[in-house]
């Protein structure tokens, strides 16, 4: 499986001009500019987090940063960023970080903005084969941090590590108390007798953090042994649900949902949204030695419009103020040292301190047979 | 004749710009990977068993959900529109409700029912093809009695009269008259279940898995997850031809069946349901088949409200107790999204207003256009065949079309503009959608004008455009009500090609509950609930008024 390196083919010619096409368009283009409810500009311009600067075509001009559906900040960092340099921004959002690394790869040619933020090291070899980056020189003292998960391979630094999770099994403590039967910790428990039928995950193929969980069994049993323990789980009553959500809010037991099942798999931030009401502690932890680091990159794209001011929203991201922020508005973790992490975090959201990791460059080579194979053991 | 010209230029240009050149985009894309076309995908592609496994799930799921929502739909259609009775309008408000909504909440509502130790656990059908099946007849009951109601409640009671005088039984009148007469809606109906089903792509994950995968997810596997446009063009292909005969079948059904039928106002039609005989009748005078009729709508309605008032139970736990939290918080900013829920909602409904306004006249035009018969055959064949493409958007996958108008909507012909991140993108999508609904719902009733009337207007000397005014806008005003219900309803909860779709930030409701079921926490969890229930409520209000649109009266006046 290969990317498609630098496409010739100029988008949007595809020869059906026709009378009917440009009555379409005709059309389209009233309903565009025309009288609409959507475009009538009553929408909150400060609602969406993205300041429409009113004098933000200024000196700097305008970034536009290409992210995915989770990107979010709190109110007024952007708005700060644009109001000291002048630089308006636009937030343009696609889909999830596959999405939007196929989204870059498809639109080379004349991408659909100057920076990107959110493509992840299981597509970062994605983005980079396609050439769709520019490597740029950061000021930001964090970028040295953020030098720690560069992508192997990328020595020029087209993509800057911006923030990571731990994709981790997660248990349902209270249940396990409340059954006597001592929590699993590592994936070879999960297969033992004792959790039969108690064990459930997101599809590696249609979930991120299920892929994630897939890439941790290949770093763990390597690239001949995860096929077989992944049969051993099979063996052993594994569920696999469509996504996250479905598996920890409707299947896992201690979700908020009440499903049946108390393993399930999720992140090392999860465990501090079961803190129950009046209680102190959650009632759900992670198991440290189960999990596979995501990080999340930024990168300037290489059709950039504005490069330079791609490069500044670029070290903005890796500044204190939105690394400190970054926990709580995507739950994540920043790359920067610098900043404190909050309170609860720091206190029940402890990081692997060994996350299983598989290279990016496999990760891209193998992502077709990989998930084949897991589709394989995993339907029977 | 410039008229004509223009209602068959307008919305075969709207659907050449936003459906088919994207397809064509997409699909090119994967024969024509660098310049030159390449085939070998098709071999390939075909060569896998997997393919066909997954062709024969796609049939199978689709085709037994079809069956199912057009036998339970029927009956639905009778009581819901030829039937009179309390509360009528709620009931066909909240069939409607399961339409709309989001699939990340089916997860909760429905997969909370049926997963092990669930309320509805003993039926084993979690992650099963009989939970798929539930859930795709769940989401399209309301199909099959809007479009086969819209034609039954016009349907002038004295035919089934004159049958039942000459001496017919009242099961032998349904089965020789009004079923026959009906046709041609159960035919539409069906190949609009069919179409949705096949194209279905939550509802099947989420509760059957990648066990029952159908073309569509694997479409979606190989687009967004593996970059595959090679094996993703063939599946598209495969996928058309699929639409293409179900369209066949659906469009010879209805050619037979199709013809002029005799007009009532639609408080004429209607009588009242009661659960006695009505004293003085003799039996066999059709009541019981209208308490059958009763019986099964009464336990479908159950089964469609169960989810739904698990949804709603649900949104309402606040930790161990109950409260009112999570829909205060709907107004709230939460941290880790750009809006509150209810400024979703604004921009749900603008959006939604907008993909009504442009599926109704793209919709109504193309309704106008195909319910002529030309003379000649060539002129005949031309309708036939657009007859099928109208429908063809809704069985194709959004994936394909989504990821076609990024790639046709940078400088289209040519022009020097950048439609790709224009907010009204998603009303365009979703009116992509709605457009084959609006058809499909006013057609029937379009094509059962008789023709006569018309000649009698011209006759009388009524210009062509007052002939159209008074005669088919008029009897269409009343399917128009239902048609606008059904498109706003598509727009609403559409979110197939506008995820797909580079968006600025300002969210859509259904991409707002996705976002908080995506979190972790209990109460994330149950804003989510309360915001597909806001959802859901917006849904049956507008649906519902927009019903009463089509009260007698009104109608002259379109």
């Amino acid at each position: 499986m290969t990317t498609r390196r630098g496409a010739r083919r100029t988008t949007g010619t595809t020869g059906t001009t026709s009378t009917a096409t440009t009555a379409g368009a005709l059309a389209l283009a009233l309903a565009l500019t025309g009288c609409s409810a959507i475009g009538g500009g009553t929408a909150d311009p400060g609602a969406g987090g993205t300041p429409s600067g009113s004098g933000g075509t200024g000196q700097g001009g305008t970034v536009t940063l290409v992210t995915h559906d989770s990107f979010v900040l709190s109110d007024g960092l952007l708005e700060g960023f644009t109001e000291r340099t002048g630089i308006a921004v636009e937030v343009v959002q696609q889909g999830d970080a596959g999405s939007l690394t196929n989204g870059l790869v498809l639109t080379a040619d004349a991408p659909l903005g100057d920076l990107v933020y959110g493509v992840d090291n299981t597509f970062a070899s994605r983005a980079l084969a396609a050439d769709v980056l520019r490597p740029v020189e950061l000021t930001a003292p964090a970028a040295e941090d953020a030098r720690a998960y560069a992508v192997e391979g990328d020595e020029a630094g087209a993509l800057t590590a911006i923030d990571y999770s731990d994709v981790c099994v997660n248990v349902d403590r209270a249940w396990f108390a409340g059954r006597g039967l001592a929590e699993p910790t590592t994936l070879e428990d999960l297969t033992r007798p004792e959790y039969r039928d108690l064990t459930v995950v997101p599809s590696a193929v249609t979930s991120s953090p299920g892929l994630a969980f897939l890439l941790a069994t290949v770093g763990a049993f390597g690239e001949d042994g995860w096929q077989g323990y992944w049969q051993r789980l099979v063996d052993n009553g594994l569920q696999v649900d469509a996504s996250w959500s479905d598996a920890y809010a409707t299947t896992f037991s201690g979700g908020g949902g009440g499903g049946p099942r108390p393993i399930v798999l999720s992140y090392a931030s999860s465990p501090p949204f079961t803190v129950p009401e009046g209680g102190t502690e959650p009632t759900t932890a992670a198991l440290l030695d189960t999990c596979f680091r995501q990080v999340e990159y930024a990168g300037v794209l290489a059709g950039a419009q504005n490069p330079e001011g791609a490069t500044q929203l670029l070290d903005f991201l890796l500044s204190d103020e939105v690394q400190a922020d970054v926990p709580g508005s995507m739950y994540v973790y920043p790359v920067s040292t610098s900043v404190t992490l909050p309170e609860e975090w720091a206190r029940w959201a402890p990081l692997a301190t060994e996350p299983f990791a598989v290279p990016a460059a496999d990760v891209e080579a193998h992502r077709e047979e990989w998930l084949r194979t897991w589709q394989d053991v995993v339907t029977g | 004749m410039l008229g004509w010209t223009l209602a068959v230029l307008v919305p075969l240009g709207f659907l050449a710009a936003a459906f088919v050149a994207p397809l064509v985009a997409t699909v090119a894309r994967g024969f024509v990977p660098d310049g030159r076309v390449d085939l070998s995908g098709l071999a390939d592609v075909l060569g896998r068993s997997r393919t066909w496994r997954v062709v024969g799930q796609t049939l199978t799921q689709a085709g037994l959900a079809t069956v199912v929502a057009v036998v339970l739909g029927v009956p639905g259609a009778y009581v819901l529109h030829r039937l009179s009775f309390p509360g009528r309008r709620l009931v066909r408000a909240l069939v409607t409700v399961p339409f709309v909504l989001p699939t990340v909440v089916v997860g909760v509502a429905f997969r909370s029912l049926l997963v092990e130790g669930g309320p509805l656990g003993g039926l084993g059908w979690d992650g099963s093809l009989a939970g798929i099946v539930a859930a795709l007849v769940f989401f399209n009951y309301a199909v099959v009695v809007r479009a086969v109601g819209g034609l039954w409640e016009g349907l002038d009671p004295r035919m089934e009269g004159a049958a039942r005088s000459l001496g017919a039984s009242p099961l032998r009148v349904l089965l020789t008259v009004t079923l026959p007469a009906l046709a041609p809606a159960i035919a539409s109906a069906a190949s609009l279940v069919f179409l949705f089903c096949a194209t279905s792509f939550g509802t099947v994950l989420v509760l059957g898995g990648l066990r029952y995968g159908t073309v569509e997810t694997e479409i979606w596997v190989l687009t967004t997850q593996l970059l595959d446009l090679r094996a993703a063009a063939v599946l598209s292909v495969v996928q058309l031809v699929i639409v293409a005969a179900a369209l066949t079948v659906a469009g010879r059904m209805r050619a037979r069946r199709e013809r002029a039928l005799a007009w009532r106002p639609a408080h004429d039609t209607a009588r009242p349901l009661r659960l006695r005989r009505p004293a003085g009748t003799a039996p066999g005078d059709g009541h019981a088949l209208d308490l059958a009729a009763a019986a099964v709508t009464a336990l479908v309605v159950l089964a469609i409200a169960t989810p739904l008032v698990n949804l709603v139970v649900r949104s309402l736990r606040v930790g161990g107790g109950w409260g009112l939290d999570h829909y205060r918080a709907l107004g709230v900013r939460s941290p880790g999204l750009p809006v509150t829920a209810l400024e979703a909602a604004a921009t749900s409904l603008r959006a939604a207003l907008d993909a009504t306004v442009l599926a109704l006249v793209v919709g109504t035009l193309l309704a106008l256009v195909l319910s002529r018969r030309p003379r000649g055959a060539p002129g005949r064949r031309a309708v036939a065949a657009l007859d099928a493409v109208v429908t063809l958007p809704l069985g194709v996958s959004a994936v394909t079309v989504g990821l076609g108008l990024l790639l046709v909507l940078h400088r289209p012909l040519g022009l020097d503009v950048d439609l790709r991140t224009s907010p009204l993108l998603v009303p365009v999508a979703q009116a992509v959608v709605a457009v084959p609904l609006v058809v499909r719902t006013v057609l029937p009733v379009l094509r059962a004008v008789d023709p006569r009337l018309r000649e009698v207007a011209g006759t009388l000397g009524a210009a062509p455009g007052r002939v159209l005014a008074s005669v088919d806008a008029a009897l269409a005003a009343r399917a128009g009500g239902l048609a606008v219900g059904f498109a706003f309803a598509a727009s609403l909860g559409e979110f197939g090609a506008t995820a797909f779709l580079a968006q600025p930030a300002a969210p859509t409701l259904p991409v707002v509950v996705a976002r908080l079921v995506g979190r972790p926490g209990a109460d994330s969890l149950g804003q989510a609930l309360a915001a597909s229930v806001l959802l859901a409520v917006v849904t049956a209000l507008v649906v519902g008024a927009l019903e009463r649109l089509r009260a007698p009266g009104t109608a002259q006046d379109w």
